[in-house]
């Protein structure tokens, strides 16, 4: 007789604590990291979380009760966050992490004071990417908050871009503000007349300088440039009305007017003369490409801390549903787990956290690349310097060869000679990780926060009708609607949709998506509780489906994946982003699984917390695979006509009076045929003969393989279900409601 | 320099009060459900004493503040990226146990010996600071044994104030009954104040002063020195939370007179 063996089944003593995700989001050996989410844990649940809780959301203007809001930031070192040492800061070197841990931070009580606490390093941030020393001099250390003994206000900023006047026919992709020459006296600096209109502009009630896209509107200054506008230049300076937000309220936002007159040595990043030309050193693309591949990655971020802040105060209300009522005595299964004795419940739950964990792996990996990736940057850019390559377009030509040694270096197997030349070329290091960058950027914004918003409503229905009100513990109902701004702005997903279809194809880039394939299958082979052999095989298909669609038209002879045609390529970058999020959420927990032995209070009870997280991987990569193989097979089929009664197709079915001849030798076969024509020509009510997969019995064999690699990933929705219902959370939540 | 003293303030860490805090007995004695898992704070009371301690250090230059901390050197380390943020200090951890329940005589005379070792302490100019209750079970006496072991015998405790005054006496304002305070002089150096508030807020995080702090934070945790702690035949028969107590009656169109006595009848009662 078989028998199974039943393993011991450990369970997660408590809610994931500090010491689990400085491992899983890797900062434990970072103490100033630890310590800034600890300052802006502090300011979020007590100063953010009275505001809120006071009423201060339900006013668009900008208060004075929100203005001790930045004085918290400043008091506690968020602000300080984005400085140097040597400018006022704490921490040395890229700070992309940082202020992605401090905006989750506070995001998770409040998306508002996380955007307000990220525009102000906006506004620096072309600065801090492009501008000249002294620009990087004057402004960071005039946004520093005060040093001991100095007594000063620091200075706010606004970034004002290309955002239109509404409904007056402005396209969006264009610039329009304008800048002019004002002044030019000989042997003299210009001076510069600039004129533009914000709208949606984050911080402008307060802000000291602003940072402005404009475009050349004279001949005398070529292309465009970013210019900084402080409040004291000569001319207008209008902050505008306040935006009417319905999310967000803890932030600042409106619609301003500057007419200003401004010196040269403004424009970000300096210029030159040419001819009696004004040629800034960087157009305003070349600023702002440098500053949203970094400033895109909090906002996703934010969305995976409303998640995750969801699940304690759900779990307590859940719990907590009947207790009080006549039929529910305390000891009774009523009172003890309230609504989680349903299944149902505890599945939904599973789902918002499962969606959560992913959205923060995905999140803090993009963080951590982008710190990896700014010393290299500048590391590639001294090398073509050195080189002599000079411009845009001839620093990706210079590249090509390096991409081709990423490429190789990817094909090769650990042990091979050849790797080591390839691992230490810092140019093959750069497109590597560029390359990565380039898509799992775009892929946290789009993903973290469109799917985020949709489970934040889930999130909201889990507390019932209390969910909706003001009153609801943590802020939900707030959270879900402030989402979706976070959806919309910085980018909103269309914008992601259209990076990703260009990335996601880069050559680069699908070398290491093919590796990353075989690491699934790897860890699958040791872990096959994780989902990873799930989402290899839905990495596969979406690889198969992309390299097919490459090929494909349509009936018309239209080339399918075009950048027109974005009902492929934005599909198919949606199914990306949801492999990308459950791949880094494997990886997260496998690092923790080796090195939370290592630390004595991630140790405490690890096994259940793996054994956790690893269900939640399990029940995300099978969702994350449905998603892939619905949205990988309307695009391969979708595109095929249906076979109709009328058209060629039907001439393969099978006469009714055949299949009676064919049944005597081959018995059985017309349990078989399921298109099958009478005499009289009549057919079966269906919309014509089932569609031939002739040439696509690859996919359907890959598609195949995915469902059934989805065996288990039930099994491990009810353990972590049962987690769910166990698990200890805080007696209280630990800020108001 | 006249008034320069060397404070030493030992401070314990406890599970954060809003956790779920369930009592279980466990193979070495009574303890808290899941107890190493859950966030710790720096003990309420030595907090306090924290905080009045880098007050004083700073109004007199020359002045230095320890932190001796025993417990788990890793949770030590996690209450330390909020505590080092608060004020200037030097760190003194001690790995050992964790919880409310080791005997305090062990407690103490880890905790003396730690204290007496301290390099650079001058211990004509100590003030021993503590809190004068704990989070914990907070057996209550602790830091008067620790201060008998140092040869301390001026101790105050429910310490609301202290002024150091020009010659190096300093003025205690301590708790008593009905809300007042007892005055106290005392001639000078060395002393045991074990807290009760203070009159201080809690300083916000400052990363700068916790980087600063960390420097020396770092490198002491990881020398961090094992003691383990003899039971000396301590035993528990039973431990339990307090009981919650609410008594809640739904009474209308009372008077605020009425209101008042009742109040001042119940308070009389307990």
């Amino acid at each position: 007789m078989g028998s199974v063996a039943v393993t011991e089944m450990k369970t997660m003593l408590t809610l994931p604590g500090d010491a689990v995700r400085q491992i899983q989001w890797r900062y434990a050996d970072r103490f100033d990291l630890q310590m800034l989410v600890q300052s802006a844990r502090a300011v979020a649940r007590g100063t953010v979380a009275r505001l809120v809780a006071a009423g201060e959301r339900n006013t668009h203007e900008w208060t004075p009760a929100k203005g001790e809001m930045l004085e918290a930031f400043d008091r506690s070192g968020v602000t300080a966050a984005f400085m140097e040492p040597e400018e006022g800061g704490f921490i040395a070197g890229p700070k992309n992490l940082a202020l992605a841990l401090s905006a989750f931070e506070l995001a998770w009580v409040d998306g508002g004071a996380a955007t307000a606490s990220l525009a102000s390093f906006l506004a620096l941030s072309p600065i801090h990417e492009r501008g000249t020393q002294q620009q990087v001099t004057r402004y960071k250390t005039l946004a520093a908050p005060p040093q001991p003994g100095e007594d000063r206000k620091p200075w706010r900023g606004a970034f004002a871009l290309t955002e239109p006047i509404p409904y007056v026919g402005v396209d969006t992709g264009m610039l329009n503000g304008k800048v002019r020459v004002a002044e030019w006296k000989d042997g003299e600096e210009p001076w510069l007349q600039i004129d533009k209109r914000g709208r949606f502009i984050t911080n402008i009630a307060f802000a000291n300088f602003v940072t402005a896209a404009v475009g050349s509107d004279d001949p005398r200054i070529k292309g465009s440039c970013v210019v900084i506008l402080e409040e004291g230049d000569e001319g207008t300076f209008d902050r505008g009305t306040p935006t009417k937000k319905l999310v967000h309220q803890l932030s600042s936002t409106g619609d301003p007017i500057f007419s200003l007159k401004v010196p040269a040595h403004r424009i970000v990043g300096g210029y030159t003369v040419k001819d009696g030309v004004i040629v800034p050193n960087f157009n305003h693309g070349e600023v702002l490409e440098a500053v949203f591949r970094r400033t895109r990655v909090p906002v996703g971020l934010m969305t995976a801390a409303k998640l995750l802040s969801a699940v304690e105060p759900v779990i307590r209300y859940q719990r907590e549903r009947f207790r009080g009522a006549e039929g529910s005595k305390p000891g009774s299964v009523r009172y003890e787990q309230g609504i989680q004795q349903r299944e149902d419940a505890l599945h939904r739950l599973v789902d918002v956290w499962a969606t959560g964990e992913a959205a923060a792996s995905l999140g803090f990996a993009a963080a951590r690349l982008f710190d990896e990736l700014d010393p290299l940057e500048k590391q590639k850019n001294a090398i073509l310097k050195e080189r002599g390559v000079q411009g845009g377009r001839a620093a990706i030509k210079a590249l090509k060869e390096s991409e081709q040694r990423a490429i190789e270096l990817l094909s090769l197997r650990e042990g091979d000679p050849r790797r080591a030349p390839l691992e230490a070329d810092p140019l093959v290091d750069f497109v590597l990780k560029d390359a990565e960058a380039n898509v799992i950027c775009p892929a946290t914004k789009l993903w973290n926060t469109g799917h985020g918003a949709n489970m934040m409503r889930e999130a909201v229905s889990l507390m019932g009708g209390y969910g909706i009100t003001e009153d609801c513990p943590g802020f939900l109902a707030n959270k879900w609607m402030d989402a979706q701004l976070e959806a919309t702005y910085e980018g909103p997903e269309a914008v992601q949709r259209r990076q990703l279809t260009v990335t996601m194809t880069s050559e680069v880039f699908l070398a290491q998506f093919c590796a990353w394939t075989a690491e699934m299958r790897r860890i699958a082979s040791d872990r096959p509780g994780t989902g990873a052999c799930t989402l290899a095989s839905a990495m596969h298909l979406w690889l198969w489906t992309l390299n097919y669609l490459k090929k494909a038209t349509d009936p018309g002879g239209n080339k399918l994946y075009h950048g027109q045609r974005q009902g492929v390529t934005f599909a198919l970058a949606d199914a990306l982003c949801w492999l990308l999020a459950s791949r880094c959420q494997i990886l997260d927990v496998l690092e923790l699984e080796a090195r939370g032995p290592d630390d004595p209070v991630a140790s405490e009870g690890l096994a259940g917390t793996v054994q956790f997280l690893s269900d939640l991987c399990h029940a995300q990569a099978a969702q994350a695979a449905g998603e892939a193989s619905r949205i990988c097979g309307e695009l391969v089929f979708g595109y095929s006509p249906h076979p109709s009664w009328q058209d060629e197709a039907h001439r393969g079915c099978f006469l009714l009076s055949e299949l009676e001849e064919y049944e005597e030798t081959m018995p059985g076969i017309s349990a078989f045929a399921v298109d099958v024509l009478a005499a009289d020509g009549s057919h079966p009510l269906k919309a014509g003969p089932c569609a031939s997969c002739v040439g696509n019995s690859e996919f359907l064999r890959l598609q195949n393989k995915l469902t059934t690699c989805l065996s288990g990933a039930r099994l491990a929705k009810d353990r972590a279900a049962e987690t769910v219902s166990k698990v200890m959370i805080p007696a209280a939540l630990d800020y108001p409601a | 320099m006249a008034n320069a003293v060397h404070i030493v303030v030992c401070a314990g860490i406890v599970p954060d009060p809003l956790q779920t805090l369930e009592p279980i007995t466990g193979p070495n004695g009574p303890g808290l459900k899941n107890e190493m898992v859950l966030p710790a704070v720096l003990d309420p009371w030595a907090a306090s004493a924290l905080y009045e301690a880098a007050n004083l250090a700073a109004k007199n230059p020359g002045s230095k503040v320890w932190l001796v901390s025993l417990g788990p050197k890793a949770k030590l380390q996690q209450v330390m990226m909020t505590a080092a943020q608060k004020v200037p200090f030097e760190l003194v951890p001690i790995d050992g146990p964790i919880g409310g329940f080791p005997d305090a005589h062990s407690t103490a005379a880890v905790l003396a010996e730690s204290i007496a070792a301290l390099p650079g302490l001058d211990r004509d100019r100590l003030l021993l600071f503590g809190g004068w209750e704990s989070a914990t079970r907070g057996a209550g006496v602790t830091l008067q044994l620790v201060g008998e072991r140092l040869g301390i015998t001026d101790q105050f405790y429910g310490v609301d104030q202290i002024d150091l005054r020009d010659d190096g006496s300093f003025e205690v304002l301590e708790r008593v009954e009905g809300g007042k305070h007892q005055v106290s002089v005392c001639a000078g150096t060395p002393a045991v104040l074990g807290w009760a508030t203070g009159n201080l807020a809690e300083p916000r995080n400052n990363p700068q002063t916790g980087m600063a702090n960390m420097r020396t934070i770092m490198p002491a945790l990881q020398k961090a020195r094992p003691a383990t702690l003899a039971p000396n035949g301590l035993r528990y028969v039973s431990v339990s939370l307090p009981k919650q107590q609410r008594t809640t009656r739904v009474v209308k169109d009372l008077t605020p007179d009425e209101i008042a006595a009742e109040l001042v009848e119940w308070i009389g009662a307990e």
